[in-house]
């Protein structure tokens, strides 16, 4: 269970949430209204005030990069530090098994990193994350850039996550989307977020 | 084994192609003309200064003077590499990065060179401290300077692929290894291409200065070779602190990427 405090950075926040394992909870929100803020400060990847636990687990107490194997951010825009696809994925062998699950072909990892498309990116980052196995997954836009095959593949691998007990915090444009994947739904307004009627 | 004197009726001779130059850039309207002058003569002031300064300080060979000058030409180069930086580390520490391993590798060379390599007799002596600190830290200088600028212009340029690491649970040395390494090897370039030119496609400054002095050109050979290694030694050094200094003063100890400490210049 992901336990977030008084979280707080530049006049966003302060927020408060609690997540059970394999719940989903999906922000909506204008853009600038700190979303992606909040979601950056939850992975520890800005400075700021408040914190954060798993479980029983604070986060100040275990280094940042451990939290972060747990709690993994995922930016809309993903990074690329290697030549290849497949140096960026820590075991190739589970990556491929995810492949044809996100309509990718079977040899995308050998390919370099420029012959990407945004959607194949953005897929391929899900799946570098996923292999990993975090207990919370913090998805910004990410089927922002997928036709409605590619993005109904992502939710179904999604709920599968889910399933597992892996918990998800959704930032989407797409109402539906959230509302397809968790019930609980935050609207976020001028640094503050509010719960939303089902 | 003494060099030929020159007479100043000489050099007024040579200068003559100067002033060549500046009658020609006149009359080609190059508009280069005052540059040159300026620049002619600030040549002619700067090393007739830095000539009597150094005959000054032979004559009283004194080692506290030595140091002092040392740590003049240091503050120096570590003025020249803050303000070369297009991008700096924020704050006091803008200055640190670069003139803390430009200091410590300049310094740790030459007094390798001194008491262990060459040896002179006292191993202060200014005669060859000083152009050894010199020559060590034009290529330090270089190093630590070329190194800065291309890892910080990489972080501010490469931000979501280093996010992208930091975001999965690297550590932060390992998210910016690729642009440590690319840092590195920018610092390093220049003398690996320095050395492979040495003898064939240039004759060193100051091997050739000795030859001209009247040495023995196998013992000059010897002497810059001497010198390339230590330049090797130094500019390894001076890089890889100021590199993996820069890199500290990016990120924090919860291993976040700190753009918000990087100015532009």
């Amino acid at each position: 269970m992901l336990v977030v405090e008084r979280l707080q950075r530049l006049g966003f926040g302060p927020f408060e949430l609690t997540l059970a394992p394999g719940e989903c909870v999906g922000i909506a929100g204008p853009s600038g209204a700190g979303k992606s803020v909040f979601l950056r400060m939850i992975a520890d990847l800005d400075p700021h005030d408040g914190t954060a636990r798993l479980a029983d687990a604070a986060r100040e107490a275990m280094p940042a990069p451990a939290w972060r194997r747990l709690v993994t951010y995922l930016p809309a825009e993903s990074g690329w530090w290697a030549e290849t696809v497949g140096a960026h994925m820590t075991d190739s062998v589970r990556a491929r098994a995810l492949l044809p699950a996100l309509l990718l072909p079977d040899d995308v990892l050998s390919w370099p990193v420029t012959r990407l498309s945004t959607g194949e990116r953005q897929r391929l980052a899900l799946i570098r994350a996923l292999i990993q196995e975090p207990r919370v997954l913090l998805l910004d836009e990410p089927t922002s850039a997928l036709d409605p095959a590619a993005t109904a593949a992502v939710e179904t691998l999604l709920r599968q996550a889910l399933a597992r007990g892996t918990s998800l915090i959704l930032v989407s444009h797409d109402a539906h989307q959230t509302a397809r994947l968790g019930r609980r739904q935050l609207a976020m307004a001028a640094g503050q977020l509010h719960a939303v009627a089902p | 084994m003494t060099a030929i004197s020159l007479g100043y009726g000489e050099l007024a001779l040579a200068s003559l192609l100067l002033w060549l130059n500046g009658a020609l850039s006149l009359g080609l309207g190059l508009g280069l003309e005052r540059q040159m002058l300026v620049a002619g003569v600030r040549m002619v002031v700067q090393l007739l200064l830095i000539g009597l300064i150094l005959r000054a300080l032979f004559a009283v060979s004194s080692p506290v003077l030595t140091g002092l000058a040392v740590l003049v030409m240091i503050a120096i180069a570590a003025s020249e590499v803050y303000a070369r930086q297009d991008r700096r580390v924020a704050g006091l520490s803008g200055f640190c990065v670069g003139a803390v391993p430009l200091m410590a590798a300049t310094v740790s060379v030459t007094l390798l060179a001194l008491l262990i390599e060459v040896g002179p007799d006292p191993w202060y002596d200014p005669r060859y401290t000083i152009p050894l600190a010199g020559m060590i830290l034009g290529s330090v200088m270089n190093g630590v300077s070329l190194g800065l600028s291309g890892l910080l212009a990489d972080a501010a340029r490469e931000r979501a692929a280093i996010e992208a690491q930091l975001a999965l649970g690297a550590p932060r040395f390992v998210a910016l290894r690729p642009f440590l390494r690319q840092a590195l090897r920018n610092a390093w370039i220049p003398l690996i291409n320095q050395m492979s030119a040495a003898g064939v496609v240039t004759l060193p400054g100051m091997m050739t200065g000795q030859i001209l002095a009247g040495m023995d050109p196998v013992e000059a050979v010897k002497y810059q070779i001497l010198i390339m290694f230590l330049l090797a030694g130094g500019t390894g050094l001076g890089a890889l602190g100021a590199v993996y200094g820069a890199a500290w003063r990016l990120t924090d100890e919860r291993h976040r990427l700190r753009l918000d400490r990087i100015n532009a210049g």
